[in-house]
């Protein structure tokens, strides 16, 4: 392990991160992490996998970026990669956003990795609250960054009793609170953070993706890889693994729909939407929420495509 | 006729126990509070069995042990010695007449939710108050796998309506309602599953007097329906009279006297049960 | 015990012991003997607080019995002492063949006397729409008002208690019948239709252990008695 020499003003890092890590790059490990950091985390992944949407709690480290700001997915990240990975960020399916585009700078400067926006083209995606549109096949990884990893935690607050729940595969208290929001709203209201079942054992927070996305997790060619920087916990969704979302036989979950809607840029017809509202005019429109998969329809089909109807 | 429930020599002390503490304590000593070490025994040695579709009292004052009993056999309190065995437990447990105590919490929790039901002398710990009459019904029946809002709804309100809660009242939580209407919904939800034994824990207790006898009678006329073997704890002979055929006197954490109701309370023997009995205003 | 003898009492004693007055022993009765042949009534006689209703409690199982022993053959011919039994074997004899008539009634609270009377038939699993037609008559047929077949008993004057009480214990016709005092606060109409219904259902084998006063009707029904000794004054 290397560690910055003392400096006589007693900052550690004089001039900032930025600078100490332009400057001693090579005083640190290859991706951040040092070595033993890495193989904790990548024990507890491989302990995650084996018991599929069990949370696998872990010594979670300190980044050089704030807790809450995706923490736990870099962390994954940074054990994983190697240099020839591809890697692609995105923050709600877009690969522009300030947190993607800070992450990616980081791992670029201190894993020295391809950067792609490409969904096919990477081997890591991290991500915040989204799947990327495109299907994901047997070699890449999506990771995933959690504000709360504690599925229960809606109902329960005490830690000890929710890992005794899930000890005990007790979920009726999550089961009762979705039969008072039928009762009390006729439908199942909860929107994103939709409790799912994996392998019929655990119940599992899937991060704030939309209902949209759940279905993507079912029996996946894909691994998926959650982690909670803050609440130090990692778990995983190994490929063609059952994930179901909790329903009931007379109230179904079922994922946003946007009837009669498309996006007004690519005019995709079957893709997570976001309403875009003009400032200036006031107008509202529908975009998809994957940037990148609307850049590429868009390329694909120049010039813009006036109906919806581009194949996938 | 083979027990539906029986019970042998079962024990919780809290407290770590020095040796001498069952010498110590029990009906004898008056006492429940080992001398020599401070340990509480607060039930010693207790056998009984509960036989199907009977009606069994416990009675004795606060401090006999009688709450901690049923504590145990609804898995609430961990037993420090001590024998369980359900009947209907055994195929769902593998079979043999296993020891339940012995058994991991998990299957404790299935026994516990299929074939038993308890009521409890305070609405808050048998009830989510702040959930919906029909939910905390319904919690049961989710625990049991039932995956159908409509027909949790119905056994809902079947249930609501054989222990006269008003259905217009089953999506409001019970904070809203009154003692005695929260013990209905307890009732309600102790029966769900159709459990084979049901546990009442001073259900009465805390009432006024006239809607005691509005429970009373609603358990009267359950058990005339659906016969379950049930566990009747109270400090109340009244209750016991007018619920059980069996009755056992507990003293400082032990059984000191069994026998059929009637005869206790016409002719007890044991000095204590004697007292009790003459008691009685 | 011979097959034809329904109820054996052999040297029964009971004593009472008062923890709260210092372990004062009380004598309830003591060497009391009796067979009582199947279908055949017996009358326990004696002076007052010669201890009959005890004996009748202790066979009932109500009071635990001290020496002595209570045979009985059961209707599936076993030979149980009901002085040892075990509570839940009494209580299968009580509600399948023993029946018991007390002098006051214990009714149960805040329930109509129609129910309480067809109770003991709905037990034993006769549908209550019928059960409740049976104790309608029964209660006609012992002259109680139509008025107060809906109401609680706990409000009735003493007669009409003691026959609700009565009508309780019969209206399923045990095999053994102990009555105690059943007739003690009835009009001479009423009594007339107890011992009517006593007496049919002796025709039709039900025996029977009774106490009464002397001169009353419910004499005429028995073929044997047992007379208690007064007890000796206690000191």
């Amino acid at each position: 392990m290397t560690r910055p020499e003392p400096t006589p003003s007693g900052t550690a890092f004089p001039g900032g991160w930025r600078r100490a890590l332009e400057e001693g790059a090579s005083r640190y490990s290859y991706a951040f992490l040092d070595e033993s950091a890495k193989r904790e985390i990548r024990r507890r992944i491989l302990k995650a996998i084996a018991l599929p949407g069990c949370q696998v709690p872990f010594g979670s480290r300190e980044m050089p970026i704030a807790r809450g700001w995706g923490t736990g997915g870099l962390q994954l990240t940074l054990a994983l990669i190697g240099p020839e990975d591809v890697l692609k960020v995105i923050d709600q399916g877009c690969d522009d956003s300030v947190n993607a585009v800070n992450i990616k700078k980081f791992v670029g400067r201190v894993a020295g990795v391809r950067m792609t926006t490409d969904t096919r083209a990477a081997t890591l995606i991290q991500t915040r609250h989204r799947i990327p549109e495109e299907k994901l096949d047997s070699g890449q990884v999506l990771i995933f960054q959690v504000p709360i990893p504690e599925p229960l935690r809606l109902v329960e607050p005490s830690e000890r009793e929710t890992r005794r729940m899930h000890a005990e595969a007790d979920y009726s208290r999550m089961w009762l609170y979705l039969y008072e929001d039928i009762v009390r709203y006729g439908e199942i209201t909860v929107g994103a953070r939709y409790p799912v079942m994996v392998n019929g054992r655990y119940l599992m927070d899937p991060s704030p993706i939309p209902r949209w996305d759940l279905p993507r997790l079912h029996r996946a060619e894909n691994l998926f890889l959650f982690c909670a920087g803050r609440e130090k916990r990692i778990y995983a969704v190994p490929p063609h693994t059952d994930v179901e979302p909790l329903s009931f036989e007379d109230f179904a979950s079922r994922v946003e729909r946007f009837p009669g809607r498309s996006c007004s840029r690519c005019g995709a017809g079957d893709s997570f939407l976001d309403e875009v509202i003009d400032d200036a005019r006031g107008l509202r429109s529908w975009v998809c929420s994957d940037t990148a998969f609307c850049e590429k329809r868009r390329t694909r089909n120049a010039p813009p495509a006036e109906a919806p109807g581009g194949s996938r | 006729m083979t027990p539906l429930l029986a019970v042998r020599g079962l024990t919780k002390r809290f407290g770590a126990g020095c040796g001498e503490c069952l010498d110590r304590t029990g009906a004898l000593r008056e006492t429940n509070r080992c001398p020599r070490c401070g340990a509480i025994l607060a039930c010693r040695e207790v056998s009984f069995d509960l036989y199907p579709g009977e009606v069994l009292g416990i009675v004795g004052e606060s401090g006999s042990g009688k709450s901690t009993v049923v504590r145990l056999l609804h898995f609430d309190l961990e037993p420090t010695a001590g024998e369980y065995r359900l009947a209907v437990a055994d195929a769902a447990a593998g079979g043999g007449g296993r020891n339940l105590f012995a058994l991991s919490p998990f299957q404790r929790r299935r026994i516990r939710n299929e074939h038993m039901g308890i009521v409890y002398q305070n609405p808050r710990l048998g009830l989510r108050l702040k959930v919906s009459a029909g939910g905390n019904i319904a919690e049961r029946l989710l625990m049991a796998g039932w995956r159908h809002v409509g027909r949790i709804r119905e056994r809902a309100s079947e249930l609501l309506r054989q222990t006269e809660v008003p259905l217009a009242r089953m999506d409001e939580p019970p904070r809203n309602f009154s003692g005695g209407m929260q013990q209905r919904v307890q009732i309600a939800k102790a029966l769900s599953t159709r459990p084979a034994v049901l546990l009442l824990d001073e259900v009465t207790t805390g009432l006024d007097v006239s809607v005691q006898a509005k429970v009373l009678d609603l358990l009267r006329s359950l058990q005339r329906e659906l016969g379950i073997a049930t566990l009747v704890v109270s400090h109340d002979l009244g209750v016991i009279r007018l619920l059980t055929s069996r009755t056992i006197v507990m003293r400082h954490g032990e059984i000191i006297e069994q026998g059929l109701s009637d005869q206790i309370l016409e002719d007890p023997q044991h000095p204590y049960t004697q007292l009790l009995v003459n008691s009685v205003l | 015990m011979s097959p034809d003898i329904l109820l054996r009492v052999e040297d029964l004693a009971k004593r009472f012991v008062c923890h709260m007055q210092g372990g004062k022993e009380i004598l309830g009765f003591e060497g009391v003997s009796f067979r009582l042949p199947a279908g055949a009534a017996l009358a326990l006689t004696g002076p007052s607080g010669a201890g009959k209703s005890s004996v009748l409690k202790c066979i009932y199982r109500s009071y635990l019995p001290g020496r002595g022993s209570i045979r009985y053959r059961t209707a599936d011919g076993g030979d149980i002492d009901l002085a040892r039994a075990s509570e839940t074997e009494v209580l299968r004899i009580r509600s399948r063949e023993m029946g018991y008539v007390t002098q006051f009634l214990h009714a149960l609270p805040r329930v109509p006397a129609v129910d309480v009377v067809a109770e003991p038939l709905t037990a034993a699993g006769t549908p209550p729409a019928e059960a409740r037609m049976r104790a309608q008559a029964l209660l006609e047929r012992l002259g109680i008002d139509r008025a107060l077949w809906d109401a609680y008993p706990a409000t009735f004057s003493g007669g009409e208690k003691q026959r609700v009480n009565f009508a309780r214990a019969v209206i399923r016709p045990p095999r053994l019948l102990l009555l105690d005092e059943p007739t003690a606060s009835l009009d001479p109409r009423a009594m007339e239709v107890v011992v009517a219904v006593l007496s049919e259902m002796k025709a039709r084998g039900t025996t029977m252990v009774a106490v009464f006063h002397e001169g009353s009707p419910l004499a005429s029904l028995m073929d044997d008695g047992c007379a208690l000794p007064a007890k000796e004054p206690q000191r």
